[in-house]
């Protein structure tokens, strides 16, 4: 197995080579023999690391346990979709399923595109292929999951050894979270891939305007989303698992996580400039090219161990490799920047501070401001060494003071910048406009306020975010409104066909709602409180409007681990509400323990409890109890950030209408036309305005 | 033109602003790393910074104490008594031979007083495996599992 498997990554890095080599050839032979072939072997990439990936899966199900790999993440016992997830849960794994989805996406990219821009596919195809040769490169040679272990037998050869069983998979990764977050999460990061190729193919073969823009918008999006449910599902794995409490720690990993997607928000945002006013083309190209960077950085963050991580403590030789990578990339787009930098020149200029343009400017300066704080202080134990030999870290206090400000102030422009129009706008409008939603926000502030409500961000969070649900609430009824009385039927109807109208424009009110969501779930981690005390049966202690009574400890052990257990009654205004059971586990096979947090969750607050094992001077159980409010509010969110993002990927179907002639017609003939005449009524009927 | 000087202007602010945020914030948590040994050469200023010691924890050197917990740190032959003052249970994974962070001050007996400790098992969860006679050693594993806290932690905890 290990044979087959290790050949179908050789022979996939040899496709990879030759789609690298072949398409830079063809580009400048200009022969569409050797084009055509390396667009293929590009795509036939996709089918050899789908082999391998099915042999290591296949490894799992069948525990061959003579794969190292194999044997340090699974065992016989383990439950067969964690034998799955056990794929990605160690190093080789997790760079060969890197491997595999960017390939997918990469095969995707090239399959959709085959009939479609011919001056513009091959530095794509080639783009892709140079990332693919450098995880392939780590695949055969230096994390290659299909090592078997060897042994010496007692006349001293070595041979292929087997073992009885394997170590199994770590405890807190069998959880089923654990088996969506880290595809997801990868998805997010593989899919910036498909992004950055475009851009560098459009600055490489100086691809007339925005088209490339309009290309990959929904590939942007797709990995966008991908990044904020990866991101989400960490945050709750880390809060339902972890039992600290919290979601969110500012750990070096999950800021890695996060670089990425706040640049790809700054991107998704700013490219309606160039496609509206053809402003700011080399700042778009440039946060293709740094989102991308900020994708392999967070990769290799993870597995290098240079930063000390809650989930990275290992040091690794891999990263000389990534670093090399990164550098090599960077000189490539400094190269192809400065090359063509005379294409990059904007159309336009800023025409007034009250505009969208200067909203959108505004909100990609304060995202990349976030962006730079946050990788600032994630690299700075590195960075100091490095300059002063000292390493200083610093902590959760460094990136709020920063991050919460900003937070707020793109929360502001959230409501703000999708009102102002084009160019300039007038005073009249914006008092239309704004008048009420602001009304609004500063009411509900002031009646929070009345009700001792006055921690001050929170406080201006809440003002916010009314003021933005307001606005966006107006925009829908304002649009449908019309609707409804031009075609006679009632409210909620036009809003559902003025959302698909322009499903663009309303996907993205309902993200920003969703972000609203987030935002003030997260504005309630200022009224969070905990409460630790040592419990005998019979003992209460009081939380909020909670008081909780220790009812019974047992140990409800069974032969994967042992573990203690305390059933805790919840009374709330004197009348007994539910049981609940939080846990401490260990696991015998491993020696690992686990906390099994108890948590139950209402829209206003989450009871939070964790079993934190014998207190040490007096041996009694210790119960550890968290108000967390509002937490379900950002999984909420996130939940309506996807259906927004689905929403907006949808095609309009005004926008459909117009478009499925012209597009027809184009796929039987000639190719190149077909872009311009369709571009110009999706442009009317689609775009952000 | 007049718009873009506005917009400058404004981006200033901000960037100022930030910049102030920033700094406050990085004065308040700043926290510098040592190892062990070089905690003896320290200059006297920087022996009293808030700072980050890495070290295995010495086998049954864990004492509870009336209000703390007492062990020693080793590493590279060197060792560093440290006291556990928080409040915060320590993490599953703090036990013997267990790799750990404490994060606190360093006192003038040459002790450490933590308020925060991390701590990794010691095994990791790739075990070196046993069963097979002759067992094979393990290919040098490096175990940088992505999504892989194997690690307790009173660390965050606010």
């Amino acid at each position: 197995m290990d044979i087959f498997g290790s050949f179908a990554l050789l022979l996939a890095l040899g496709a990879a080579v030759y789609a690298f080599g072949g398409g830079i050839a063809g580009i400048l032979t200009r022969r569409p023999l050797l084009t055509k072939t390396a667009r293929n072997a590009g795509m036939a990439v996709f089918g050899l690391v789908t082999l391998a990936v099915a042999t290591v899966v296949y490894a799992f199900f069948t525990d061959d346990f003579s794969l190292a790999y194999v044997s340090a993440h699974s065992n016989h016992t383990l439950p067969l979709y964690y034998k799955f997830s056990a794929l990605w849960a160690g190093q080789e794994g997790s760079l060969l399923f890197w491997t595999w989805l960017l390939s997918i996406y990469a095969f995707f990219a090239l399959f959709l595109n085959r009939k479609k821009h011919p001056e513009l596919m091959p530095y794509v195809g080639v783009t892709l292929a140079g990332v693919q040769i450098f995880f392939l490169t780590l695949n055969n040679f230096v994390a290659s999951p299909f090592r078997v272990l060897a042994g010496m037998d007692a006349t001293g050869m070595m041979h292929v050894a087997r073992l009885s069983d394997g170590s199994g998979l770590n405890p807190l990764l069998q959880y089923y979270e654990m088996v969506i977050h880290p595809p997801i999460l990868y998805l997010g990061y593989t899919g910036f891939t498909v992004p950055f190729a475009f851009a560098m193919a459009a600055l490489l073969g100086r691809y007339p305007g925005e088209k490339w823009i309009h290309i990959t918008r929904r590939w942007t999006m797709v990995a966008w989303c991908f990044q904020t449910v990866g991101i989400l599902l960490g945050a709750h794995w880390a809060y339902a698992v972890l039992g600290w409490g919290g979601y969110w720690a500012w750990d070096p990993v999950e800021n890695a996580a996060l670089l990425p997607w706040i640049t790809g928000t700054a991107f998704l945002h700013s490219v309606m400039m160039q496609e509206k006013r053809g402003m700011m083309k080399v700042w778009n190209v440039w946060l293709v090219f740094v989102t991308f960077m900020l994708c392999i950085l967070g990769t290799s963050l993870t597995r290098t161990g240079i930063v000390s991580s809650v989930h990275a403590f290992a040091e690794s030789s891999i990263g000389g490799w990534f670093f090399t990578f990164l550098g090599i990339i960077l000189l490539v787009c400094l190269a192809a920047w400065f090359k063509n930098r005379d294409y990059l020149r904007s159309d336009n200029q800023l025409d007034s501070l009250v505009s969208r343009e200067s909203s959108f400017l505004f909100n990609n300066l304060i995202l990349l401001a976030a962006c730079f704080a946050v990788l600032w202080g994630t690299l700075f134990p590195v960075l100091s060494e490095a300059v002063t030999g000292n390493k200083i870290s610093v902590g959760p206090p460094f990136f709020n003071k920063v991050n919460v400000p900003i937070a707020l102030f793109l929360l502001f422009l959230t409501g703000v910048g999708p009102l102002l129009a084009w160019r300039k706008t007038s005073y009249d409008s914006l008092r239309r406009n704004f008048a009420w939603p602001l009304a609004g926000g500063v009411i509900a502030g002031a009646v929070a306020f009345a009700f001792e409500f006055r921690e001050f961000y929170p406080l201006i969070c809440l003002v916010l975010s009314v003021f933005v649900t307001l606005t966006i609430a107006a925009e829908f009824y304002r649009g449908a409104r019309v609707i409804a009385s031009r075609d006679g039927t009632n409210l909620l109807t036009a809003v559902g066909e003025l959302t698909m109208r322009n499903t663009r424009r309303y996907g993205g009110y309902v993200i920003h709602f969703g972000i609203v969501l987030i935002f003030i779930g997260i504005s309630g981690s200022a009224f969070k409180q905990d409460i630790q005390k040592e419990m005998n049966i019979g003992d209460t202690l009081s939380i909020g409007p909670y008081k909780i009574l220790c009812q019974n400890f047992d140990q409800p052990s069974t032969s994967n681990y042992s573990s203690d257990r305390a059933t805790l009654e919840v009374f709330r205004d004197g009348k007994s509400q539910m049981m609940l059971y939080p846990e401490h586990r260990t696991y015998l096979a491993s020696q690992v323990s686990e906390t099994m947090v108890a948590v139950e969750s209402t829209p206003l607050r989450d009871l939070y409890l964790v079993y934190a094992g014998a207190s040490p001077e007096t041996g009694k159980p210790v119960i550890h109890a968290y108000l967390n409010p509002l937490v379900k509010w950002i999984w909420f969110g996130g939940i309506v950030v996807v259906l927004g993002t689905g929403l907006a990927m949808f095609p309009s179907r005004g926008a459909a209408l117009v478009l499925r002639p012209i597009a027809e017609r184009a796929w039987g003939e000639s190719v190149v036309p077909q872009t311009a005449p369709a571009s110009a009524p999706i442009r009317r009927s689609e775009g952000h305005d | 033109m007049k718009a873009q000087r506005k917009f400058l202007i404004g981006s200033g602010i901000i960037v100022a602003t930030l910049l102030a945020l920033a700094y406050v914030g990085y004065t308040q948590s700043k926290t510098y790393y040592h190892t062990i040994s070089e905690l003896a050469t320290l200059p006297a200023p920087e022996q009293h910074q808030r700072m980050r010691v890495s070290g295995n924890v010495r086998n049954g050197s864990i004492l509870h104490r009336d209000g703390r917990i007492d062990f020693v740190l080793e590493e590279e032959g060197k060792a560093l008594p440290v006291s556990y003052v928080g409040s915060d249970p320590l993490p599953d994974t703090f036990k013997d031979g267990a790799q750990a962070l404490v994060e606190g001050r360093l006192q003038p007996d040459g002790g450490f007083t933590a308020e925060q400790v991390q701590a990794k098992c010691a095994s990791k969860y790739e075990a070196s495996p046993t069963g097979t006679p002759g067992a094979p050693p393990q290919p040098s594993q490096t175990p940088g599992q992505s999504m892989n806290p194997a690690q307790g932690s009173t660390a965050g905890k606010s």
